[in-house]
Order: structure tokens, then sequence, then C-alpha cells
């Protein structure tokens, strides 16, 4: 006859082995669900977060109200004339490209090129970012509702960020550059060499550099030339600032050059981005 | 157990999975975002039933896949066998002990990851990884061993204040009290 004792342990036991039973099973099925079901059901669950974002941002915002409360009066003062002056010079600046856009364009339908694609921006709030260490990606408040599409860039004032990966009704998914998923075709402006920056060797977001490759070797490259977008690839518009080379240096034997390249873009402090839409 | 616990688990879970992705000025000065789940699948393994530390793994992990970039269902396993391993050793466990609290926590917080990033290399994408992959992990792993402690404490005084309270034991026994009669 078993005892009491014994019995108890075998039920504790089974119990143990359905549980494990059951939870492999769970894994395998929703790692073998096709992508388009996947992403549905991601979208779901992600949906509970939505009431805490709605309460971050607005907790953000009455902090912003608040710190400007806080701000005397000659700080309100000395940065309206440091305002007003940047005004200025901006309008300057803007005047002289207007006058270089018309003549741009006279001069391009004189040769028959085909006018260059303004881009058309619009502001988006980083809400969330990415809890594990071996993905780049940040969440924005820019949805299907807004206009998001997959793939569309995404810039600072400073230069490029990412791209959309994945796109939901409220909110999309950002691809940082040096993710595996975020490759990016580009150009030294300065000696016009084409390559592509490549998935980044650290998963540290907070280094700010990427690998940038040539497609052959490029003596010319060096420490301080800026890098654009060079519009291959269709993804990213031709001419998006993406960095500065730090150093670079030959590679197999000299068959292509590698930079370490210093993004343009701080990717850690990330609040307000700006979309490109068609 | 009441239902008082497993809910108040499953919203500090809640509210400990939106903490990851925020604070981004640590972030930028740590270069890692710090998450708070091990600590907490650490408490639901010592202190729950396997129905309940299962359930929340598995809403813990879900909950970090759709708010990454991770393909849905990739932290269920390893997040998994952390509290079915520390849940089935219990017994051994100095629970009450904050040294043994800081060292799971410690080691959840560094094999999970660890395990996940080999179930990602199984998959078609690479996740990132190098020598800062080990600074990120000791990183982490300090932050929830501290946490784990911590979350003992926490929720020690959210069922100190919400739960039902003991009956406190009296000597004073009503059938051994002294009737005095007439005589």
């Amino acid at each position: 006859m078993r005892s009491p004792q014994v019995g108890s342990n075998e039920v504790f036991k089974r119990a143990h082995y359905w549980t494990l039973g059951t939870v492999t099973v769970l894994t395998l099925l929703l790692l073998n669900l096709p992508p388009s079901a996947a992403g549905r059901l991601k979208l779901g669950v992600s949906s509970l977060f939505l009431p805490l974002f709605g309460l971050a941002s607005t907790g953000q915002s009455f902090v912003d109200r608040a710190s400007y409360a806080l701000l005397t009066r000659g700080t309100l003062i000395s940065e309206l004339e440091r305002l007003q002056q940047e005004n200025e010079q901006l309008r300057l600046a803007a005047t002289q490209a207007r006058d270089s856009l018309a003549e741009n364009l006279r001069l391009r339908a004189m040769l028959g090129w085909q006018p260059k694609l303004q881009w058309k921006r619009r502001p988006a709030h980083v809400v969330a970012r990415e809890p594990t260490t071996w993905w780049r990606s940040v969440t924005i408040d820019f949805g299907t509702r807004d206009g998001a599409l997959i793939n569309q860039p995404i810039i600072t004032n400073e230069g490029l960020v990412g791209r959309i990966r994945a796109v939901g009704p409220t909110h999309s998914e950002v691809a940082l550059i040096g993710d595996p998923e975020c490759g990016v075709a580009a150009i030294v402006a300065e000696t016009r060499d084409t390559g592509i920056i490549l998935e980044a060797r650290s998963s540290a977001v907070g280094d700010g550099y990427v690998t940038f490759r040539t497609l052959q070797n490029s003596p010319s490259v060096m420490a301080g030339q800026q890098v654009l977008t060079s519009g291959l690839g269709g993804v990213f518009p031709k001419g998006i600032p993406v960095g500065e080379i730090a150093d670079s240096r030959s590679m197999e034997g000299g068959l292509y050059t590698e930079a370490r390249l210093r993004l343009a873009a701080n990717l850690n402090r990330l609040e307000e981005v700006w979309v490109i839409v068609p | 157990m009441n239902w008082l616990t497993p809910l108040l688990l499953f919203v500090v879970t809640w509210l400990a999975v939106f903490a990851s992705t925020q604070f981004a000025p640590v972030t930028g000065v740590l270069g890692v975002p710090l998450t708070f789940v091990p600590a907490m699948i650490v408490y639901a393994a010592l202190t729950s039933h396997l129905w309940l530390t299962t359930a929340l793994t598995i809403f813990a992990a879900l909950a970090l896949d759709s708010l990454s970039a991770n393909r849905l269902g990739v932290s269920v396993l390893p997040l998994f066998a952390a509290g079915f391993l520390i849940h089935t050793r219990r017994q051994v466990i100095l629970r009450d002990q904050a040294y043994a609290q800081f060292w799971l926590g410690f080691g959840t917080a560094v094999l999970v990851p660890l395990a996940t990033l080999i179930v990602l290399s199984l998959g078609q994408r690479d996740p990132l990884h190098g020598w800062s992959t080990v600074w990120q992990l000791a990183l982490n792993g300090v932050f929830n061993g501290v946490l784990c402690p911590a979350c003992f404490a926490l929720f020690d005084a959210l069922r100190r204040t919400f739960d039902y309270q003991p009956v406190a034991e009296s000597s004073f026994r009503p059938d051994r009290q002294i009737k005095r009669g007439r005589l």
C-alpha cells in the first residue's frame, strides 16, 4: 500500500510535467505563427500598455509646463533676444536658399532633369524604448491613423534616425541605425564614395557609433568628412545627414575601406522626431 | 492566498514591463535599459503557486516581446524556465535571507537574457551582441539582485496593508474560566 506522502508527491510531479509540457507547446505555437498573425497578436498585447503611454506623455507635458513656470523673466528675455537674432539669420539663409532653389529648378528644366522631390515632415514623440539589449528600436506615437507606413524614414533636425519597422493604429516601431534591420546606403559628401552602414558591432546604443563600409578601397575617406544618405535602396531619400567619419582603415588587403561613423543624431536623447511622409 | 496577491503581482509586473521601456536618461548614461521583470519572477516563484508563477512568466514574456523588436514568444521559455526551476527548488532555498534573494535576482537577470539570446540566435535574425553584452548583463544582474529584496519588502508591506491579518492568539480560553457559584 502506498503512503499518502508518496501519492501527493506524484500528483505534485505530474502537475509540474503538465505545466512544463503546456508552456513548451505554447512557445512552439507562438514561434511558428505566421508573421501577420504574430504581428496582430503582438499589437493586441502591446495595446494593454496604451493607458500607460497616455499617462506618461501627460505627465511629461505637465512637468514641462511646471518647469516653464520656474524660468525667470531675465532668462526669458535673453532667450527671446537669442531667438530673434537666430530668426534674422535664418531668414537671410532662407532667402539665399530660395534663390538657389529657383536657379536649380531652371537649370534642371534646361537639362531636362526631373525636379527633386521635397520632403514632407510630420512630428512624432518617442514614447518607449527597446527593453532588451540586443535590438536598437524605439516606439513613436505615429500610427496608421496618422498616415504611417512601413519603411518611412525617421529623422531629427540633426540627421537620420532610422525607419519604421512595424505599424499599429496609434503607434509605430522604429528600427534605429545600427539595428540589423536598418541598413542604410550612404555616400561621403566630400569624396562621393558610396557604401553601406552596417549593423552596430556593439549592442550598446549609448556609444553613438556605427560602421560604414565603402564598396571599394577608398583611401581618400578620412576623419571629419560628412556622410549622407545616397538615395540608393529606395528607402531613404538622398541627402539626409547621417554622421561624421571618426576614423577609417583599409580592410581585407585593400579590398574595401571601413570607417567608424559618429552619428549626427543622438539616439539616446530622442524625444521628438520627424517622419518623412510621401 | 486570496485574489489580492495575484492581482498585485500582475499589476506590478505590468508596470515593471512598462518601466523597462522608459527612463531614457538612465539608459543614456549606463548604455543599457534596466529591466525589472527577473526580480518579479523570483518573488512569484518563491511565494506563489505553480499556476500563478507560470501565468505571470507567460504574461511578462508576452508583454516584453510586444514592446520590443523580439519575435512574439521568444522570451516565454527562458523566463518560465527560471521561474519553474526556482519554484521546484524553493524548499531548499533560504528564501527569507536577503543574500539568497540577491543571488537569485542576479542569476535570473543574467541567465534569462543569455537563454533568450541563444533562442534568438537559432532564428533568422541575428541579435546584436558583443563585449558590451557582458557589461549589460552584469549591470542588470546587480540591479535585479538589489531589487529582489526590495521586491519582497514591497509585497510584504502591500500584503500587510491590504490582505487579511492573522488573528492574534490569546492565552485566554473561555472553557477554562472559573465560574464561581454560591458555594
